[in-house]
């Protein structure tokens, strides 16, 4: 039996512990945020927090989920949108949003490591998250409008 | 044509509206289909049958606006219903949009081509301006004064004379009992008045689609519904001969296994075929699909080879092909000397790689089907799937839900097909999802392209005879497997239509048979067209020791309509009256690309580079010039485009603005390192490490977007930005490195020092 906290809730999953903890988040728990893109860690549709920081949920086995802290985009923050989630709304990002989850999950925990990131530091954390619609400027200037609108 | 009818007490819209709200239904005839309409019924029947678009006011006042086209990005769901208000004189904020089911009474759903707002504009208008003289005649019934002593003010009627006034909620029910107006009564808010047209309005979803609430396909989900994962035939055309499924079916949540047929030439949108694997979860049928043994039956295509073919694909375009357009004599030309330059370009195949790998949910039961799939083209669903069920088109209801990308490719209902199928055998809903493996290796790509272009310069370096040719694989052998010249609508994407002033002029194209299959994607055609004619120009002027824009500039000649009277030149399904070939149109994104860039300022210098490109697609004229540094390695950034697009009316300035940001990191995709290999018929590559796209790090770090102000016709916008921009970036290389790219993509390149 495998123990983990999602989103708060302590739950227990008794399935294949090599699962991805992408499927069980999708498919057992029904948190269909977190996407599906590439099922190798190449694209970071799929990104979530463990124990907060950014990882690549479809190729985490819910073996390596055990005993931690997931977070996923519906409960990135406890009350109200999340300062990411509201620059990316003022700078208008998404065009078709399949990959933006995983954008501003990676681009959160970014900016709680680093709150005033260079553009060489947005590059480095963001290099990982493919948008084929191609909205990187304005994820570039998104997360500089949620550095700059710290609370 | 328009006709515009009150279907209130129809039943449209029934459980969103409460009883005595105002329904308007507006039918949009397409040019073909005029005869045919006209000869149908009543007004009334007619309409019933194929309206295209639905506004209701409701007793609350909250306007709900139908969405009959599908969301890939491009914001047509937010765009079109923002026709609507603001004709009606809405408050956006009281209006809800409702998506459509895939329904032939709509019109065409196709969400493809660019095609939404410059085809259903008028329409839009129409729906808006009725409902809100409906709303208004009903004010001046209630008031006992002229209906033309009122109008309207935001969701509003009033009566300035009496200072009355009243919301269109309370109006909804009276209205509602009124005759539609004619069109000639209709009164068009001027220009001026627009409160949304022109200025644009985020997307409709953009808080969902920040917060994981917005409704992919992959999200789809109903009770009691299973996960399936197919193994398709690895080379196109091939079958099952045999296979073992003990292994899989011992993987935990693995419940059984099904074939599936192979397709009946032409392929079309019918399920490649193979062995489904069904579970419990996506994880489970994934796992067990690998542990399938299957022996395949390869077929005909197994000794295909894309090296072998490239090298067959120049020769034929090397070779006189098809005559497409001929002006003066261009072999007596080039039989009278001067300088002859002459080269070989090459696109290979390209795969969509949207973000969301293709999904559908379907429950078939009692000889019905629904489906909730992210699909481009709901009718289309309907009918493919109908066909693979082996049921009536009617019987097959599409829910489309948003799509994670499509860039064409979710235009092809093969993936829905095989939930339908699956569905139908297995006795519950199914879910089919696609690995991104699958997606990769079983796409229709965009066609392998070979480009032979011959030019004549004078003694000024002006070309006196321009010869190009190309072959490529076609779409239509899709539906047609003996088809191997390009058909005309792909013909005119850039080729057909080459806009220069020059008096020999001959454009040819050869066969080409295909082995995978073909599709469109993102500006389709006008992606390898683009990059033959704006390359060559580069290099031509090079030749002359000319500056590329002004040399540009002298080949599209003086302001003039491009007389294609004497080819075969659909023009995106458009009257050449309303949106001609305006070569001063394209002279003007050209220059204004070249002026806000600096580009007579600019200082080249080894390793940093600029490139201008222009091209019409989609009847919109778009320009790009790129900077490029080139470092001695070979490694390219990207620091800032600029590109200047005239695409007649724009309904959303901000969404059309971010099409072209987003087509130039599409066409650095293409042009890096966009790139799909066959060996022994079968797909070589199979995820983002070895079918790479454009990454933060490798996009433009900054594209400007400058859109004409025009008051043409409204034309494409989600497609035209990708073909300029791509030998725009080329050329930028040549001028960096002055090494040539004529082969895509340019890993295959090597720019280093």
């Amino acid at each position: 039996m495998i123990r983990l906290r999602v989103n708060g809730t302590d739950r227990s999953f008794d399935g294949d512990p090599e699962m991805p903890l992408l499927w069980y988040l999708r498919d057992v728990l029904g948190l269909t945020g977190t996407k599906f893109g590439c099922g190798m860690a190449l694209c970071g549709a799929c990104t979530v927090h463990q124990n907060g920081d950014a990882i690549r949920s479809c190729v985490t086995p819910m073996s390596a989920a055990a005993g931690s802290e997931i977070r996923t985009i519906e409960d990135l923050n406890k009350t109200g949108l999340h300062p990411v989630q509201r620059a990316w709304m003022q700078v208008n990002v998404p065009q078709c949003g399949y990959c933006q989850s995983g954008q501003i999950m990676q681009a959160a925990a970014l900016l709680s490591k680093k709150p005033n990131p260079t553009d060489q530091d947005i590059e480095a954390a963001m290099a990982g998250n493919i948008c084929r619609c191609g909205t990187y400027q304005r994820i570039r200037a998104a997360i500089k409008a949620a550095a700059e609108a710290k609370p | 044509m328009i006709e515009i009818v009150n279907v209130s007490r129809r039943g449209v819209l029934q459980g969103l509206m409460s009883a005595g709200a105002l329904v308007i239904a507006a039918r949009f005839y397409p040019e073909s289909l005029r005869a045919e309409t006209a000869s149908r019924g009543t007004h009334a029947d007619a309409a019933t049958l194929h309206a295209n678009l639905f506004v209701g006011v409701n007793t609350d006042g909250i306007v709900y606006l139908v969405a009959h086209r599908s969301e890939m990005g491009t914001t047509s769901r937010t765009s079109l219903p923002l026709i609507v208000a603001d004709e009606l004189d809405a408050d956006w904020k009281k209006v809800r949009i409702e998506q459509a089911i895939g329904d032939a009474r709509y019109g065409s759903q196709n969400t493809d081509g660019s095609h939404s707002i410059r085809e259903f504009y008028p329409a839009m208008r129409e729906a808006g301006a009725t409902a809100r003289l409906m709303l208004v005649q009903a004010a001046a019934q209630q008031w006992s004064v002229p209906a033309s002593e009122c109008h309207t003010d935001l969701h509003t009627v009033v009566h300035p004379k009496t200072g009355r006034k009243a919301g269109y909620g309370e109006l909804a029910a009276a209205a509602s009992k009124l005759p539609v107006p004619k069109k000639e009564e209709l009164q068009f808010k001027t220009r001026g008045e627009w409160r949304y047209v022109g200025k644009g309005m985020p997307s409709y979803d953009l808080e969902d689609l920040c917060t994981g609430k917005a409704g992919f396909g992959m999200d789809a989900r109903v009770d009691g519904m299973v996960y399936a994962s197919i193994a398709r035939p690895p080379v196109f055309g091939g079958k099952v001969k045999s296979y073992d499924d003990k292994a899989a079916l011992k993987v935990t949540g693995v419940r059984q296994t099904v074939a599936i047929d192979p397709f009946q030439p032409p392929p079309a949108f019918q399920p490649l075929g193979g062995v489904a694997v069904i579970a419990d979860n996506t994880w489970a049928a994934m796992q067990g699909r690998r542990k399938l043994q299957i022996t395949w039956d390869h077929g005909a295509n197994e000794s295909y080879n894309s090296d072998q073919f490239k090298k067959e694909l120049q020769e034929t375009a090397r070779k006189p092909g098809k005559l497409i357009r001929n002006e003066g004599d261009v072999e007596a030309a080039f039989a009278k000397g001067g300088k002859v330059v002459e080269a070989d370009y090459y696109v290979p195949l390209l795969a969509h790689a949207s973000m969301e790998p293709p999904v559908a949910l379907a429950d078939f039961r009692d000889g019905k089907v629904t489906i909730w799939a992210p699909t481009q083209d709901p009718q289309g669903v309907q009918e493919t799937v109908a066909k693979a069920v082996g049921i009536a088109k009617e019987n097959v209801t599409c829910h489309v839900t948003l799509l994670g990308g499509g860039f064409g490719r979710k235009s092809k209902a093969d993936f829905v097909a095989e939930a339908a199928v699956l569905s139908k055998k297995v006795g519950r809903p199914v879910k089919v999802v696609w690995s991104r493996e699958d997606d990769i290796q079983f796409d229709y790509y965009n066609a392998v392209a070979a480009m032979y272009m011959k030019a004549a310069l004078d003694a000024n370096g002006k070309p006196t005879a321009w010869l190009q040719r190309s072959a490529f694989t076609p779409i239509t052998s899709i539906f047609d497997v003996t088809a191997v010249y390009g058909a005309p609508r792909h013909l005119q994407q850039g080729w057909t239509d080459v806009p220069f002033d020059i008096p020999n002029l001959r454009v040819e194209n050869g066969p080409a048979k295909p082995a995978v299959r073909i599709g469109w994607l993102r500006a389709v055609a006008n992606i390898y067209h683009a990059f033959a004619v704006q390359s060559f120009t580069d290099e031509l002027a090079h030749a002359a020791g000319r500056d590329p824009l002004e040399y540009l500039l002298d080949l599209i000649g003086s302001p003039r309509i491009l007389n294609l009277k004497d080819t075969n030149y659909p023009n995106y399904d458009a009257s050449y009256e309303a949106y001609p070939f305006d070569t001063g149109r394209l002279r003007r994104v050209a220059e204004i690309a070249a002026e806000k860039s600096g580009w007579r300022n600019r200082k080249p210098r080894k390793g940093i580079g600029w490139g201008i490109a222009v091209h019409r697609s989609f009847l919109t004229y778009a320009a790009s010039v790129v900077q490029v540094e080139v470092s001695d390695k070979g490694e390219i950034r990207i620091p800032r485009v600029d590109t200047a697009v005239d695409a007649g009316l724009v309904v959303n300035p901000e969404s059309t603005r971010a099409q072209f940001e987003g087509a130039a990191v599409f066409g650095t995709s293409i042009a890096r390192t966009g790139e799909i290999t066959v060996k022994d018929g079968a797909v070589e590559q199979s995820n983002f490490d070895d079918y790479p796209v454009a990454r933060i790090d490798e996009a433009p770090l900054h594209t400007n977007v400058y859109i004409v102000d025009s008051s043409a016709p409204p034309a494409g916008v989600g497609e035209p930005g990708v073909p300029p921009f791509i030998p725009a970036f080329c050329n930028a290389i040549f001028a960096a490195t002055g090494k040539r790219v004529r082969e895509l993509p340019l890993s295959r390149n090597n720019l280093s020092a």
